[in-house]
């Protein structure tokens, strides 16, 4: 895009500010947008399984439900409670939406359509990732409430357990890949096992995908490990105090970490914007003269189907109790993920890196 | 030009957040303006080129170690008048401490000034690969040249962990944790009992 406004006669670095804004306003809005329907698809597909409705009013099929909610918030008064600790108070919903944006900086919507190609990308949303616990600490602390910190202690422990495998799972896809640029981790997959494009395939990286699925869901806090706002024990958590604005925006920055998960998983062991399939015509197609590459809708149709299992998980799995998630990430998780670090790179060692 | 704005911006948020560290009555915004500083590091080591560097400081002090500092910070119970009645006492020892420090700075940067003194190797192989990333440049200097420092490194580090959980383990007997393949084996058959009992007469549990 740096090209385009330099044609209309912009200097280089000026040319280079313009088209990252737009890039940027390119990604931020829809995203926006994006999490706005996903929580109604979220709550639609929640009282499916539940046999209810779901939203139905407002809109047809109740389409409008998460913008009549949005209106909602934003004309309720925000309150701070007098006890609290007003600055830290309210930078904390900033902090996890600003956090919850800046990592799809790094994501590859398209074959070369990303906002920042950086080759330590992969560390990048590591970086990112591991900054949004601030947001939930910083509030708990802040509110000056005994469940928020709680709920905030709950959090910081929970998260760090899960990033260190997380950690591990990611090095498998890069030990792989031979990069941490996600563009080149996706250019990795094209043909992978029998013309299939992912990772996914793989049987040593098979059982990476399920730990990283599970991996993201208590990374983001998702039931069945939502413990940090485990209603029947601690009220609403670190959200308890929380009201109008700035209680959306920590909402907004949730959904917005859930897509991100959804996307990583599609870009790290499903071939991201690559077909299902190494074929051809499901690449693109030309229409009327040009050629049109189906990439996008490939990433979009994958990151729906991990949000629809994510929402599956959400209505049918038990929340787990504190010591057993503990217990997963540590006792399981950390020594699987481990081991499959040294699988992979002996594999490699013997396959690929052979003397 | 850019790269200028956001230096002077990296640098200046920097000292400013240090200032805070110090400054701040608060103990937990004290470690928050270090977070500030941590990331505003990272800022500058983005801009020198050495993005691996600055992801990992995000990654390890940001991510972690901040964390952790944040976790036990907050759950102090401080008096703030029992700190300023410390601060009386302990200034001359942090004066000496700020003096030690601001010698070794002068120290430092006049022997800069007198020729710089070149600890990698003279014909160059500690020097960043031409046209190859930052990571592949590390990757190849700690597995390559200084794999035996590197790993050796590593396994004191495990020898420490080790050392240390051993010493503040404790195995606690008064706790029956849950044991998870223990109740997935159970079956319904050797978990319930149906038992008939005769009207008023109880049954033997």
């Amino acid at each position: 895009m740096t090209a385009f406004f330099e044609t209309l006669g912009m200097p280089y670095g000026w040319a280079w500010f313009v088209a990252t804004i737009c890039g940027i306003l390119l990604i931020a809005l829809p995203l926006m947008l994006a999490v706005a329907m996903i929580i109604y698809v979220d709550r639609k597909i929640w009282a499916s399984m539940a046999l209810r409705r779901g939203p139905n009013v407002v809109g047809p099929f109740g389409l409008l439900q998460s913008f009549a909610d949005g209106l909602k918030v934003f004309l309720q008064e925000t309150i701070v409670p007098s006890a609290s600790n007003k600055g830290l108070f309210l930078i904390a919903p900033i902090i996890t939406f600003t956090v919850a944006l800046m990592a799809w900086a790094v994501i590859p919507f398209n074959s070369g359509a990303v906002l920042a190609d950086i080759n330590v990308g992969l560390l990048y949303i590591l970086a990112i990732s591991s900054l949004g616990v601030y947001g939930v600490v910083i509030s708990g602390w802040a509110s000056n409430s005994k469940y928020p910190f709680f709920s905030a202690m709950r959090a910081a422990a929970q998260m760090i357990s899960y990033e260190v495998s997380i950690g591990f799972i990611l090095i498998c896809v890069v030990l792989w890949a031979g990069s941490f640029n996600l563009n080149a981790i996706v250019e990795a997959q094209r043909d992978h096992v029998w013309l299939i494009n992912g990772f996914v395939a793989n049987p040593l990286l098979f059982p990476m995908w399920v730990m990283f699925l599970i991996s993201g869901m208590a990374e983001t806090a998702r039931a069945p490990f939502d413990l940090t706002e485990a209603e029947s024990e601690l009220v609403a958590g670190y959200q308890t105090e929380y009201s109008s604005m700035s209680f959306a925006l920590f909402w907004l920055g949730e959904y917005a970490n859930v897509l991100l998960m959804c996307t990583l998983n599609a870009v790290l062991f499903f071939g991201g914007w690559l077909p299902p399939l190494d074929w051809a015509p499901l690449y693109g197609a030309t229409l009327f003269g040009t050629y049109v590459s189906f990439g996008f809708i490939w990433l979009l149709l994958k990151i729906f189907f991990f949000f629809f299992i994510f929402s599956w998980v959400k209505a049918t799995v038990p929340r787990y109790r504190y010591d057993q998630l503990m217990r997963l990430g540590w006792k399981i998780f950390l020594p699987t993920s481990l081991l499959f670090v040294v699988l992979v790179s002996g594999w490699l060692m013997l396959t690929r890196y052979g003397a | 030009m850019i790269q200028v704005l956001a230096f002077y911006l990296f640098a200046f948020l920097t000292i400013l957040s240090g200032v805070w560290v110090i400054l701040s009555r608060n103990p937990v915004h004290s470690v928050l303006w270090l977070i500030l500083a941590f990331f505003n590091a990272a800022g500058l080591m983005v801009l020198v080129g050495a993005e691996f560097i600055a992801m990992l400081l995000v990654i390890v002090y940001v991510g972690a170690v901040a964390v952790l500092f944040l976790f036990v910070v907050m759950m102090l119970d401080i008096d703030f008048a029992e700190l300023r009645a410390g601060f009386v006492k302990n200034f001359p020892l942090g004066i000496a401490v700020a003096l030690v420090l601001v010698c070794e700075l002068v120290l430092g940067m006049g022997a800069e000034k007198l020729g710089a003194l070149h600890l990698g190797t003279p014909d160059g192989s500690a020097a960043p690969l031409v046209d190859k990333s930052n990571i592949q440049s590390i990757g190849a200097l700690l597995y390559g040249k200084y794999l035996f420092l590197f790993e050796s490194a590593g396994l004191i580090l495990l020898v420490a962990m080790v050392g240390a959980i051993v010493l503040t383990h404790r195995e606690r007997k008064d706790t029956r944790p849950q044991n998870i393949s223990k109740q997935n084996q159970r079956r319904p058959d050797e978990a319930t009992v149906n038992v008939k009992p005769e009207v008023g007469k109880g049954v033997r549990l």
